[in-house]
């Protein structure tokens, strides 16, 4: 067995430790792993080009960019933060729960690309967990980060722990065909179904994370306003 | 089988927009960028080209290509990542709650285009290709936000383009990061990476313990996929390493069971990993954080406790 492949996961774990620009940190591991494996020039940039071009599907989001920057130019997360505001009773927590409970059932139909972090996060999820996090006071910078961050780990969530019960999705239909070749017939439903515990816990403990950070901000929110009002004149 | 719209004029609608970007950088001469726009719009633009050279066993266009990411992992280094200023003065006009609606439109155009795909023909061909359903849609979904994005906003064409290219600069290179790592995950799965950490896994754990196996397989998959940022390229791997020979065939795992669930244990890698950049770097810089982790570290929690229940129902329910 010819170890020296592994050099390149070395070089991807050595690259991202010391900071390295990503993209180079990558194309150089590759062009390591394919080294050290015997590949000769031609083969290896064939296969760098062909694998590239295979990949494309995921940079599709870039569709929507121009229309989400022509959107917030004209003042879209503005809107999205007044109207979350309007609605006293939509808190963090809810507007983050319903949000991961959507995402999951409309993964379980395969609707996998309604949603996503140029699609939904970054325009629309944000800017309303921003403004459903600081009724009160303004959120300080760590705060923020917090909150942001929260919204786009629910959308990973709900997408990852919802598409696995659809049955036309590919983790079924590539865990199927694995065994189909290895001589163990399976049927799509089957693999599906052993799908929903996991699903289930995994939407229980994310949203008792969300109502514990929303605990947390809310907090001392509270402890702003309570000030504001001993403070003010009467 | 052919169809009228096919993902394929989806990726040249990507070319265009990727071209776009080149230009506008070339002509405010920052060439490094405008030469790294360039290269990908290549890569959508002859993409199909590429691929049918290939099959036909010409290698000349694909090694071209290949070249290309060589040149696009240079440009990534030196592509400076100055700010692109916004247009001036920001229209005061207020749209009010109208605006969401182009927003909006991504997501339900999207999931209208899928839902009524299967009856639309056209010329006998289906209007949608569909083996790619959402992605066309997805496509299809933008050039309608846009038009009704431009109808609200009453802005120009070039206005769009102008934002969507500052947004593409300001994520720079990170935009094209999942593409590389999917590039480098094929890469890994052809030099044979992955059957020698099944073979090193494999040597080190006691064979004849059923438990020892199962987290054995478990944490070989939250390993490699936390390496490769895929679970799907971890799977085959375990499964021919561990999860077949030893859990189904010598320990008698019930195997949809065990694939199910092994698979959901990868993806508490993936959530765990900057090789995933599609999921977890990419919103991060969207976002504006000025930690590139920041996302990691919110799904760190979560994806460990699910870590742990996903290994104990794979223990109490692949043995029967």
């Amino acid at each position: 067995m010819n170890y020296w492949p592994l050099i390149g996961v070395a070089v991807v774990i050595a690259g991202f430790a010391l900071k390295r620009n990503a993209v180079l940190v990558v194309v150089a591991a590759g062009v390591t792993s394919a080294l050290a494996a015997g590949m000769s020039i031609g083969d290896l940039l064939a296969l760098l080009g062909n694998a590239f071009v295979s990949n494309r599907a995921l940079l599709l989001f870039t569709l929507t960019l121009p229309v989400i920057g022509l959107l917030e130019r004209y003042g879209l997360r503005e809107r999205a933060e007044a109207w979350v505001a309007g609605f006293r009773s939509l808190s963090l927590a809810r507007l983050l729960i319903a949000y991961l409970g959507g995402r999951q059932l409309l993964a379980m139909f395969g609707l996998i690309d309604l949603g996503g972090h140029a699609q939904t996060v970054r325009p629309l999820l944000a800017p309303m967990s921003e403004a459903a996090a600081s009724r009160d006071c303004r959120l300080d910078d760590a705060e923020r980060v917090r909150v942001l961050s929260l919204a786009a780990a629910t959308d990973n969530v709900g997408r990852f722990f919802g598409e696995d019960v659809f049955l036309a999705f590919g983790a079924v239909l590539l865990i199927q065909g694995f065994y189909e070749r290895n001589g163990i017939h399976l049927e799509p439903m089957q693999i599906a179904l052993w799908a929903l515990p996991t699903a289930i816990c995994a939407f229980v403990i994310h949203a008792l994370r969300i109502v514990f950070v929303a605990r947390t901000l809310a907090a001392r929110q509270r402890e702003v306003a309570a000030a504001r009002v001993d403070g003010a004149p009467s | 089988m052919s169809a009228a719209i096919r993902i394929e004029y989806i990726f040249w609608l990507v070319a265009a927009l990727l071209a776009i970007c080149a230009f506008k950088n070339l002509a405010e001469r920052r060439w490094a960028m405008a030469a790294f726009w360039g290269v990908i719009a290549c890569a959508f633009a002859f993409g199909e080209l590429i691929r049918a050279a290939s099959a036909a066993g010409q290698r000349g266009p694909a090694q071209a290509m290949g070249a290309g990411v060589i040149a696009l992992g240079l440009l990534a280094m030196g592509g400076s990542r100055a700010a692109v200023p916004g247009a001036a003065d920001p229209p005061a006009a207020d749209i009010g709650n109208r605006l969401f609606l182009p927003a909006l439109a991504i997501p339900l155009a999207t999931l209208v285009i899928v839902l009524v795909a299967p009856w639309l023909h056209v010329f006998g061909m289906p209007l949608i290709d569909a083996s790619q359903p959402t992605l066309v849609a997805l496509g299809l979904a933008c050039v309608i936000a846009l038009a009704a994005a431009l109808r609200t906003t009453g802005a120009r064409v070039g206005e769009a383009f102008s934002e969507g290219r500052r947004l593409l600069d300001a994520l720079g290179s990170v935009a094209l990061l999942p593409m590389v790592l999917a590039t480098l995950g094929s890469v890994f799965a052809a030099t044979g990476v992955g059957d020698v950490i099944a073979h090193i896994v494999g040597m080190t754990i006691p064979i004849d313990n059923r438990l020892a196996c199962l987290a054995a397989f478990a944490f070989g998959m939250v390993v490699f996929t936390m390496i490769m940022g895929n679970a799907f390229a971890a799977f085959p791997v375990m499964m021919a390493g561990i999860g077949v020979p030893l859990l189904v065939v010598k320990h008698g795992a019930l195997p949809a069971v065990l694939g199910s669930l092994g698979m959901l244990t990868g993806y508490c890698g993936t959530l765990l990993t900057p090789m995933a950049a599609n999921f977890n770097i990419v919103p991060a810089v969207l976002l504006e954080l000025p930690d590139q982790y920041a996302v990691i570290r919110a799904q760190i929690p979560t994806a460990l406790i699910l870590l742990c229940i996903n290994v104990a129902l794979m223990a109490l329910l692949v043995f029967r």
